[in-house]
């Protein structure tokens, strides 16, 4: 406020819209606004915006296979995304999920590549860990200068996204090229004893990992403690370290976990689906995870359904280069979606004050 | 070294340095005025490709130029928007430019991956200047854009610097509750600051596309416009020191693209590292140096009178 | 009233301005003539400042009028203000630390228009400076200089504009003694030129040393407007306060054992720069001892050194006979400390968060809040309503904390400090800001804490709350005690000299 004024109690205005509701509402219209102004630049560049998101819509739910598609895609996504909510609850911008997500993928690869005669039962929880592991440790590259000397989160996150995917050149190009494959950049495939049990179709254990993480993550962060200081962190900095929170502590743990999350999901994707190492392990899961994270304003159970939403836009996306429409139109919906939102709820915020406002001059206009 | 080499080196670093200088000169105007911009990768992508149409369709360059700008610009003014007017996170709603820009980017630029440019930059040579020992075949003997860098830097430090205008540019990164009491109209300034900025980096994207490669393709800038943040910072937001950062980066990419040339027996993969990880190197050193303290002290929060 | 006056300057009439949670101004009516100077008294809250900072521009008023010479104005910004001849020197500084002086001065004028040559903006504001008698070099870096000269830039700054009726938010607030007969002689010279002067304070003695009319705010409106000549402190206070102030009785200290040792210790500030330089103290059971200092001499840094907060460079500091020194934070806590951070906003309390979640923000890691790893919400709920409860803070368990009153907010602040059932306590600025009421309600507080045994360390910019609070009275200046009085001996003048270092040993 201004400067210490008069204090009167609110009348504590009962708003017409609960305050979630309106979350969702805006969410929604950014949303509609977003396939609006996709639609335009479809329009604009020659192709029908309606026949192109009915494409993608029946590309993404509209069989048996699309709706399996899409779930196996949201796997990763909520992962991606249940680490980048640890983080940016505790304040901190790790948008470096991508990276983490791939290297993540290499730790475990590394043990499908080296040791693929070994049981199922060894080899495959080896993975897990070796992929929580290596996405930790990427995420504490960055971690550790933040927490001790401030060096600033973002661009340190995202240029080792560049970094990590030059590893994966490395690698496929190098020593774990497939001999058999012509000079193609890929690794060989994985032992059957690599990859994880299907639940259905073409739908894996992983799924069971990302609906697992979520209770956990969810729990953590309600109901712990730890959760609380990391909350407290991400909401007001001084005020932790004021009461004498470990700060320092905190910000490396959030980071490790958010990056043994994503790793967690890099393991379920060669694991899983993709079987082998490979250029393009991710198609931009860790960045969609950002607008996820967001959408579900940084609440672990509301990003499933929107990790579901998002994974039918991929696939969607993938479903309209048949038609010659670029599957860029997918991610620039996902961005157009965050910014979209981003200034309705800013827009909101603002609505609110003003109504907060006139209330408070209508109560104080009565009594004068 | 030869001194064939030596000037090869030398006009590959300024080549490579000029996107980087447009880039960050732009995030730096921004910065200065309060308002943290992270959608440079965005921005200088879909200048590139602004660009790049341009010139395919009008076969004029400057036109490209002028449409690169333009295009970014746009997606700044949007950026401003959000964080200037609507007081949104300055974070988020750059990283939604930055995706936006690229996705944007790719689907405009898809039917012109492969075509060639039909009029790119080309190297002019400085009459006189041009007949320096060493420096007058790599400093210069460049194209127009890049003379256009080396006017630009002096002229923004003078600006921002020597003038009324900059000085109340730098008041609403520092204070802007300072300059709205002193009548300056910190909304107007922040605006213009992040459009401006915003077309430099277009104009960092369109040399990638006009001048430097000279074509498009997917994702053109590959981090370039993250490294341009970065500079920023290893600038202390200075435009004269900028000119080092840029030119140091530059030669450690034109190294790595050059590595046979000089002899150097290394992995291609490892050498196109360098830069990022020569970043993060620097940017850890200023963080022990604790060099940020010079940042504008308003950065990245936003500006409302009655609150 | 005004017949026989010059016109007036400026005249406000029926202003009202609301802010959520806050009537400001509710009909204030208001003229300013040349060649006076205008007191305008009222407790905090009572909506001067907010009545300036409409004058200023810099708010829009929701209802009423301004006039300037006769001609009604709306002032849409600043700059509309200062261009009709409005200048304010505001409470908290308008200045650019990084900026130097010249540049500050220059900051939002017209001249020069467009280029700024160095030479020639430094002879500008040297020429100004001497020609007002104002002593500074346009070359410094405001933020180098001492709050004093930080205020006298203000003043060339609004002196530059040309303006005709100079604003004072609270002026003497952050100046030592000395400091505030140069300020006055200052206000004498520029009233003596036809302009005239605004004085914004809630300190009778001031007000009554310097103004020659005097109008009290209360609550939003004008209380009682009178000449200086038939006002007297009685009359004022009671206008301003609308009752008498209960004195407060005062209680022996029991004082008993030691508590909390400081020795010598030394810590950086902010920026790096010595800001604690060989402190010294003592504080013992059922004592309250104020460090009384203008702010920004270390008070805020020796408080955080002691808390854990901040690294000494060196010395030591026991609690309760254990050497606490780097010790962790939480683990000086643990061992009983309570602590009240300068910024309630940023320290404090967690603004997005509900009542519940900050009642709990210093004991969420103890039985019962936290049992068997988990965060229990019973627990934390009933702990959140016995503060409510037991220190009258006007808020539902539900509401974020960013939605209460300053004073609530404090109130909450100081409530779940004091429940950690602390051995000492260390407060800063604890009333800082705050209305009547609420001001009452914390040293209520702190007077129950020091009857209960606990040891208080308290540190405030008023000078009145020191000397009305503490037993022992502390002087910090440069970073050390340069003093130390019982509160029965403490002599006013003798504080005001150690406080601007006049009184500090060679």
């Amino acid at each position: 406020m201004a400067d210490a004024t008069l204090a009167i109690e609110r009348p504590a205005p009962r708003p017409r819209i609960p305050e979630w509701v309106e979350a969702i509402l805006v969410r929604l219209a950014g949303i509609v606004a977003a396939l609006l102004v996709c639609a335009v630049l479809l329009l604009l560049q020659g192709y029908h915006p309606l026949l192109a998101y009915a494409d993608m819509a029946v590309g993404a739910f509209g069989s048996r296979f699309a709706i399996e598609q899409t779930l196996l895609k949201a796997i990763p996504l909520m992962l991606t995304t249940l680490g980048v909510t640890l983080t940016f609850t505790a304040g901190l911008w790790n948008i470096g999920a991508e990276g983490q997500l791939t290297i993540g993928a290499l730790a475990a690869a590394w043990l499908a590549l080296n040791h693929p005669s070994l049981p199922a039962l060894v080899l495959l929880p080896g993975m897990v860990l070796l992929g929580l592991l290596g996405g930790a440790l990427w995420a504490l590259v960055p971690a550790v200068p933040r927490a001790y000397v401030g060096m600033n989160e973002v661009i340190s996150t995202l240029l080792l996204n560049y970094v990590a995917l030059l590893v994966v050149d490395y690698l496929v190009f190098g020593s774990w090229a497939d001999p058999t494959a012509f000079n193609f950049p890929y690794s060989p495939a994985f032992s059957d004893t690599a990859r994880l049990p299907m639940l259905f179709g073409d739908v894996h254990l992983g799924l069971v990992f990302a609906l697992a993480a979520t209770v956990v993550v969810a729990a953590a962060l309600g109901h712990t403690p730890w959760g609380y200081e990391i909350r407290t962190s991400g909401a007001s900095p001084g005020a932790a370290r004021y009461a004498g929170m470990p700060v320092t502590r905190n910000i490396l743990v959030a980071m490790a976990a958010s990056g043994a999350l994503s790793g967690l999901a890099g393991m379920a994707e060669v694991s899983g689906m993709i079987f082998r190492v490979q250029q393009g392990l991710s198609p931009g899961y860790g960045y969609s995870a950002i607008i996820i994270a967001w959408l579900a304003k940084l609440n672990p159970w509301a990003a499933v359904p929107v990790a579901i939403l998002f994974a039918g836009l991929l696939n969607g996306g993938f479903a309209l280069q048949t038609s010659k429409v670029p599957a860029a139109i997918t991610y620039m919906i996902q961005a157009a979606i965050l910014f979209l939102v981003v200034a309705g709820e800013s827009l909101l915020a603002r609505v609110r004050r003003a109504r907060a406002a006139a209330a408070q001059k209508a109560a104080l206009g009565g009594a004068r | 070294m030869s001194e064939d080499q030596l000037v090869r080196l030398l006009a590959a670093t300024i080549a490579m340095g000029t996107p980087l200088v447009f880039a960050a000169f732009g995030e730096i105007l921004a910065e200065s005025s309060g308002v943290l911009n992270l959608g440079v990768e965005g921005m200088m992508l879909v200048g590139a490709v602004a660009a790049f149409i341009a010139v395919v369709v009008t076969g004029s360059p400057w036109l490209g130029v002028v449409a690169g700008m333009l295009g970014a610009g746009a997606l700044a003014a949007g950026h401003a928007l959000l964080t200037v007017t609507l007081r949104a996170d300055q974070v988020t709603a750059g990283l939604a430019l930055a995706l936006f820009g690229g996705g944007l980017s790719s689907f405009l630029g898809k039917s012109y991956i492969g075509v060639p440019n039909p009029a790119p930059f080309a190297a002019i040579s400085v009459p006189g200047l041009s007949q320096l020992p060493i420096l007058g075949r790599s400093v210069f003997t460049q194209d127009a854009l890049v003379y256009v860098s080396y006017v630009m830097i002096p002229l923004g430090w003078w600006w921002l610097y020597r003038t009324r205008p900059g000085l109340h540019l730098r008041a609403c990164g520092e204070s802007p509750g300072t300059a709205d009491a002193m009548g300056i109209g910190v909304v107007a300034i922040r605006y213009a600051s992040v459009i401006v900025g915003g077309m430099f980096a277009g104009l960092g994207g369109a040399y990638l596309s006009l001048a430097y490669v000279p074509a498009w393709t997917e994702n053109l800038t590959a981090g370039l416009g993250w490294i341009a943040l970065a500079l920023v910072i290893f600038a202390t937001w200075n435009p004269l020191r900028l000119v080092f950062g840029a030119y140091l980066f530059g030669s450690v990419e034109a190294m790595g693209f050059r590595a046979q040339v000089l002899g150097i027996q290394a992995n291609t993969i490892v050498l196109r590292m360098m830069p990022y990880v020569a970043t993060l190197t620097v940017m850890l050193l200023l963080a022990f140096w604790r060099r940020r303290l010079a940042m504008p002290s308003a950065l990245g929060l936003p500006y409302s009178r009655e609150q | 009233m005004a017949d026989a006056r010059p016109p007036a300057l400026v005249e406000l009439r029926g202003i009202v301005k609301v802010f959520p949670g806050a009537l400001a101004n509710a009909g204030i009516d208001l003229a300013i003539y040349p060649g006076e100077v205008l007191a305008l008294l009222g407790e905090n809250g009572a909506g001067k400042t907010t009545l300036m900072n409409i004058l200023s521009g810099l708010y829009r008023p929701d209802e009423g009028e301004i006039r300037v010479v006769g001609e009604r104005v709306v002032l849409r910004s600043p700059r509309d203000a200062i261009e009709r001849g409005i200048g304010m020197v505001h409470q908290h500084f308008r200045l650019v630390e990084r900026f130097t002086v010249a540049e500050n001065v220059l900051l939002g004028s017209h001249t020069p228009r467009f280029r700024l040559s160095p030479g020639q903006v430094l002879e500008h504001v040297r020429a100004l400076g001497a020609r007002h008698e104002i002593a500074l070099d346009p070359r410094a870096y405001v933020g180098d200089l001492s709050v004093g000269e930080r205020q006298r830039v203000e003043i060339l700054k609004v002196l530059y504009r040309g303006s005709r009726v100079l604003i004072f938010d609270e002026p003497t607030a952050v100046l030592a003694p000395p400091e505030v007969d140069s300020l006055f002689a200052g206000i004498r010279r520029i009233v003596g030129e036809g302009r005239a002067v605004v004085f914004i304070s809630h300190k009778l003695d001031e007000v009554l040393r310097i103004a020659t009319r005097i109008v009290v705010l209360r609550h939003g409106r004008v209380a009682g407007a009178m000449p200086r000549a038939e006002a007297t402190p009685g009359k004022l206070a009671t206008l301003m306060v609308g009752r008498e102030i209960p004195s407060r009785p005062r209680v022996a200290a029991a004082r008993g054992s030691l508590r909390l040792r400081v020795e010598d210790v030394a810590a950086r500030g902010e920026r790096g720069y010595l800001a604690v330089d060989g402190a010294s103290l003592t504080v013992h059971s059922g004592e309250i001892v104020g460090v009384a200092g203008v702010a920004g001499n270390g008070q805020a840094e020796l408080a955080e050194t002691i808390a854990g907060i901040r690294a000494p460079l060196r010395g030591r500091v026991w609690l309760d006979e254990h050497d606490v020194t780097t010790r962790p934070a939480r683990e000086i806590r643990e061992r009983g400390l309570a602590f009240i951070p300068e910024d309630r906003h940023r320290q404090g309390l967690v603004p997005a968060f509900n009542v519940v979640e900050n009642a709990i923000l210093t004991c969420y890691a103890r039985a019962p809040i936290s049992r068997g790893g988990l965060l229990r919400r019973r627990p934390a709920r009933t702990h959140a309503r016995r503060l409510v409860e037991a220190f009258q803070i006007q808020a539902s368990l539900e509401t974020p904390v960013r939605a209460l009153s300053g004073g609530n907010q404090q109130r909450l602040l100081v409530a779940r400090e004091a429940a950690q059932e602390p051995k000492v306590l260390v407060a800063l600025h604890p009333t800082a800001g705050l209305d009547v009421a609420s001001t009452e309600a914390v040293h209520r507080i702190l007077l129950e804490l020091r009857a209960r045994g606990v040891a208080v360390l308290l540190v405030s910019e008023h000078l009145d709350e020191v000397l009305a609070l503490s037993d022992r009275v502390l002087v910090m200046y440069r970073g050390r005690i340069v003093h130390e009085r019982p509160a029965s001996h403490a002599d006013v003048d003798e504080i005001g000299l150690y406080m601007t270092g006049v009184g500090e040993p060679p």
